[in-house]
């Protein structure tokens, strides 16, 4: 505050909240924002009053401002961006000061940054598309239980992505026969299998009885085939003290996994079954129901990336990421970007993935990224390709819907794995080469030619809703002075 | 119609374990092998030669033939390892490992030779 008298009365908020010359500081807490403003008002004044609304301001000046140091804790505004090739919108850069959020809460600060702010009339839209958070925070979070690392020594498995499954139907079949899904897709080859995320604890199916079938049918699978095998156990209930119970019941039966849904359960919920599974040896997989809600309009909700974020310094090993190839959305530079933030240490600033920030992750583990959704056999090369070793493909359809049955198609997806992984190992092009490798591969493999045979003509080539901002990007890194990819 | 056949998989047969990484693929020959040892050498981890009775494969620690590779660019180096561990332990499963000491994990593990699983 210029003035040390207090002057009751609006003022505007570019007065307070503007600070174009602002040199970020290591410990700020970083925001970009896309904002499509309301006709007629300045671009200052609108990147101040978020500013504002997103820290220590309200509509009018009170009194208790002068009773606190608004200079030292408020949040500034300091940078506007051009969007490529969209003129309804412009990109807002807010810094905050570290002080403004409670250590190892994703909460606290997503109440700040996507609180009020995102009501605030002056807005037509506003969409938060990244945050740096500061090495300082992200030590104070506990992230990911047990990490890529320790998560392939649990389970003994190396130098491949790992296999998954979502048992089907969705909902309706009695524990004992889902069991026998299980057994059948891991005894063919699979590592995981997968409870759908509306299966919680139905009628048809309660909770415990699915525990106690899937955990028999893991053992069996495991003795027979000799490999370490598991089930995302879903542990998501309507409330945390249930989580807790099913989850200690999943350890009791020694099952080495169990799985959370972090959005509809919230963040909050989310941290306590991390810090619990920390606790206790388990790995904790991470579905994102509702993410879609939140993510996919260009214009307004929370990117994904910064969902992705909060849920690695909320906890998690496992985070669905998007396929790139499957039914679901995605636009594959974007998926990228995210993915590098869920495994990499450091991930530089890069316009063309999406990114608007370096970020320093310090020594905190890494996740799985997870990719789910209308993938089969075909698809493999190009996923290898795209998503490396440390990842999951989880083929539900794919895997159930083979004709001889789950184990067979267990196997199908697991042989072309291993035959794309031994591919690229001796220098071979997979997305070239791809139908090649698996045509040799389906020669040992009856399963996997009859798998082959019958997805062959299935695509999905939609285009996606929620597209990078990238014409011009060459410009906007230029002009930034930032680093290329 | 296609005729549905049922998955073979039998606890009586030895093949059914399964043993990692390319354990679903036909058994690996020399120049397979040699293959993959190239790999593990150019993304610099540090080859070791592990070995154990078949009973035991299932368990994470298995004896260690020598010490690692450390720094060894040599294929030729490590195959004849593999060679001169299979032959003073006929009986037993041998891996290669390409250990990433950057990372702190295993790149690579394949196991290149089933011992006497195949014929009994």
């Amino acid at each position: 505050m210029s003035d040390s008298r207090y002057s009751a009365g609006v003022r505007a908020y570019r007065d307070t909240y503007w600070d174009g010359g602002y040199e970020p500081i290591d410990t700020d807490v970083l925001a970009c924002f896309k904002i499509t403003p309301q006709e007629g008002i300045e671009r200052e004044e609108v990147a101040a009053a978020v500013a504002a609304e997103s820290s220590t301001g309200t509509w009018t000046t009170v009194w208790t401002d002068h009773m606190t140091d608004v200079d030292y804790y408020k949040a500034r505004a300091y940078r506007i961006e051009e969007v490529p090739a969209d003129p309804s919108c412009f990109y807002v850069f807010v810094a905050y000061p570290i002080e403004l959020f409670e250590e190892g809460s994703v909460v606290n600060v997503l109440t700040s940054l996507v609180g009020n702010v995102f009501g605030f009339k002056a807005l037509r839209a506003i969409r938060l598309e990244d945050v740096r958070f500061p090495l300082h925070y992200v030590m104070t979070c506990g992230g990911p239980p047990n990490g890529i690392q320790v998560e392939r020594d649990i389970l003994n498995k190396y130098g491949r992505p790992l296999l998954g499954a979502t048992i089907k139907p969705k909902l309706g079949l009695s524990a004992k026969n889902y069991g026998r899904a299980v057994y059948e897709c891991l005894r063919g080859g699979l590592d995981f299998t997968k409870d759908d995320e509306n299966v919680n604890s139905q009628p048809f199916m309660r909770w415990r009885h699915r525990f106690d079938f899937v955990a028999e049918a893991v053992q069996t699978a495991q003795h027979e085939t000799g490999e370490c095998k598991g089930h995302y156990l879903n542990v998501t209930a309507g409330t945390v003290e249930e989580m807790f119970e099913r989850a200690e019941h999943a350890k009791s039966l020694g099952m080495p996994i169990i799985m959370h849904d972090f959005l509809t359960a919230g963040f909050s919920a989310n941290t306590s079954l991390a810090n619990w599974c920390r606790r206790n040896g388990m790995l904790l997989h991470i579905h994102r129901a509702m993410h879609a809600v939140i993510d996919r309009d260009r214009h307004h909700g929370i990117h994904f990336r910064v969902l992705a974020k909060c849920l690695r310094l909320s906890g998690g090993d496992h985070l669905h990421s998007g396929t790139v190839v499957g039914k679901l959305e995605g636009d594959r530079n974007a998926i990228l970007g995210w993915v590098d933030q869920m495994r990499e240490d450091f991930v530089y600033e890069d316009r063309s993935r999406g990114l608007f920030f370096d970020q320093n992750w310090g020594s905190m583990p890494g996740m799985f990224p997870v990719a789910s959704g209308g993938i089969h056999v075909w698809h493999i090369p190009q996923l290898l390709s795209i998503f490396g070793d440390d990842s999951i493909f989880q083929f539900g359809g794919g895997t159930l819907g083979h004709p001889w049955g789950n184990a067979a198609g267990a196997s199908a997806n697991r042989v072309a794995l291993e035959a794309c992984v031994e591919a690229r190992n001796q220098g071979r092009n997979l997305e070239a080469e791809g139908t090649d490798i698996l045509k040799v591969a389906a020669r040992n493999s009856p399963e996997l030619a009859e798998a082959m045979k019958t997805w062959k003509e299935i695509r999905f080539e939609y285009d996606t809703v929620d597209k990078l901002d990238v014409a011009g990007v060459e410009r906007v890194v230029q002009q930034q002075g930032g680093r290329g990819i | 119609m296609n005729q549905i056949r049922s998955y073979t998989s039998r606890m009586t047969r030895p093949t059914n374990r399964k043993l990692g990484t390319f354990s679903y693929l036909p058994e690996m020959d020399a120049a397979r092998v040699r293959k993959q040892i190239e790999y593990i050498i150019e993304r610099g981890w540090n080859p070791v030669i592990e070995h154990v009775e078949t009973d035991r494969a299932t368990e994470h620690y298995w004896y260690m033939w020598k010490l690692p590779f450390f720094g060894e660019r040599n294929v030729d180096v490590i195959f004849s390892e593999i060679t001169a561990c299979r032959k003073e332990f006929p009986g037993h499963y041998v891996r290669i490992v390409g250990y990433d000491n950057g990372r702190q994990t295993q790149g690579a593990r394949i196991v290149v030779y089933h011992g006497d699983r195949r014929t009994s």
